[in-house]
């Protein structure tokens, strides 16, 4: 019964906003190039729907290419400042720095570097930085929280620091890297997304330049049914690693237990 | 078994946790170390499992280092894991072959009286089978010294009572050294053969208590005069 008010509630919701936004459109005559009706929205869609997944696509490809380059990466790192203190002080500085940098503000840096014949490497590597901060953040305090008793036990048993951390600190950090994950996958459209921004006119072919092609040509409807396809894009993303955290915690972590 | 001799420990606070402390365990002995809380008893476990070195004095073992068992005050499983996983832990450290381990720790779990719950998740047992799970990884080790830290504190004392039994019962059969920290009088006046009497900070032995046999249970007139005699050694430990 809750669950299924959990869905028909927003769905309620949105049907009466989308009802009173075409109303209202209809009824004051606001011209189509400020605001279209969502039936416009909905033609736009059907019309470009072609032009409109070929660009998904792109967008989708970069967002998924950069999370798991920064899944991979944060991980690595924090599984190297786990095992060593003095490199973990030594390298955290510049992951903040890094991660407080805007990331509109090196992106036109990273796309000189990487060439504009490269365009999809560095709208990767734009996309990558942004999403790798919560990774690493997430996987440090997961490795560092792990019961000391029971790192006490493995040594006391004769464990590696390979076991320890394959046994102990690694499924201890599970809850906090997920949760990091989460965040990530989100960073990692938004990074795509502002990447193509500064990438900018005829290289970038993804749904962010789509939005900015719609709107210096005015096809504002068009404009419109990109922006819902990012959004909607954006709700998969944390809706699909939602379901993976529930999948791999259900047995043991109460975040997960007490969500079923 | 094991003698602990003129152990100092300092911790990198400052606080002087152990100062000139001596004690000796002998082979099969059951053994309380017994005092107030802070009073570095924990420490002391630790320092005898090899987990920390002291600063000054040494720590020696008659025959070589022991296989040992260390049973915590909290529990200390893996929920990410089933029963049987945890309380293989320590054989699959060691990279024994699966079946083989396996066997070893269902015949544990069998011991503490969890036969059937191999595949149950920590979350899924109570406080006194979190404990008991705790026990037969120790025991799954195929420990000659057991080191437990308040492993009942935390419990209710049916469960207390009960595990306490079964400890017993344990030690009896595999002819365990058991030393057996708390600072419970009415426990260590059951369970112990002998017990350590422990000052506050910085922790030494005051006393050391041979208990009489004949006491068979919790109620046994030996076990009551036990309790007094032990009592009497405590607080005067404290006052001094």
């Amino acid at each position: 019964m809750k669950r299924l008010a959990d869905i028909t509630l927003p769905l309620v919701v949105a049907a009466l906003l989308l009802g009173a936004w075409e109303w209202a459109v209809t009824h004051w005559q606001v011209p189509a190039y400020v605001l279209p009706a969502p039936s416009a929205i909905a033609r736009a869609f059907i019309d470009n729907f072609a032009s409109l997944m070929e660009a998904l696509a792109s967008t989708l490809t970069v967002t998924l290419e950069a999370f798991l380059a920064a899944c991979v990466l944060g991980i690595a790192t924090a599984i190297a400042f786990s095992q060593s203190r003095l490199l973990e002080r030594t390298l955290y500085p510049y992951a903040v720095i890094l991660q407080v940098t805007p990331v509109v503000a090196i992106a036109p840096l990273i796309l000189i570097w990487v060439g504009f014949e490269r365009i999809n490497l560095a709208l990767v590597i734009i996309a990558t930085i942004v999403a790798f901060f919560p990774i690493l953040a997430g996987a440090t305090l997961g490795l560092k929280s792990a019961d000391f008793n029971l790192i006490d036990l493995t040594r006391l048993y004769g464990a590696s620091r390979l076991q320890t951390l394959w046994r102990i600190r690694l499924p201890n950090a599970l809850p906090y890297l997920l949760s990091g994950m989460k965040t990530a996958g989100g960073l990692a459209l938004i990074g795509a997304v502002v990447a193509e921004f500064v990438a900018g006119s005829g290289t970038a072919t993804g749904l962010a330049w789509r939005i900015v092609e719609s709107g210096n040509r005015l096809e504002i409807a068009t404009l419109f049914a990109a922006l819902a396809l990012l959004a909607l894009t954006g709700v998969v993303i944390f809706a699909a690693l939602s379901l993976l955290e529930w999948w791999l915690l259900r047995r043991w972590h109460e975040s997960a237990i007490s969500a079923s | 078994m094991i003698a602990l001799s003129g152990i100092a420990k300092r911790f990198p606070n400052g606080v002087q946790a152990l100062d000139d402390l001596s004690f000796s365990v002998n082979r099969g002995e059951f053994v309380s170390l017994l005092g107030p809380s802070g009073c570095g008893k924990s420490t002391a476990l630790r320092l005898a499992a090899g987990l920390l070195t002291p600063d000054a004095g040494a720590v020696t073992y008659a025959e070589g280092k022991p296989q040992i068992g260390f049973v915590f005050q909290d529990h200390t499983l893996m929920p990410w894991v089933d029963a049987l996983t945890n309380a293989r832990l320590p054989l699959d450290l060691k990279r024994m072959p699966r079946d083989q381990a396996d066997a070893r720790a269902s015949a544990a779990l069998a011991r503490v009286g969890l036969s059937g719950f191999e595949r149950s998740y920590p979350r899924e047992l109570s406080g006194g089978m979190k404990m008991r799970v705790s026990i037969a990884r120790a025991l799954a080790a195929g420990p000659q010294l057991l080191l437990l830290d308040e492993p009942f504190a935390a419990l209710d004392e049916i469960t207390r009572n009960a595990l306490g039994d079964d400890l017993l019962k344990l030690w009896r059969e595999d002819g365990l050294t058991v030393l057996f920290v708390t600072h419970s009088v009415s426990e260590s006046s059951y369970l112990s053969q002998r017990v350590l009497v422990m000052s506050p900070r910085p922790g030494r032995i005051t006393a050391d208590i041979a208990l009489p046999a004949g006491r068979d249970s919790r109620l046994s007139p030996a076990t009551i005069e036990a309790q007094r005699v032990i009592s009497g050694a405590l607080n005067s430990a404290i006052a001094a």
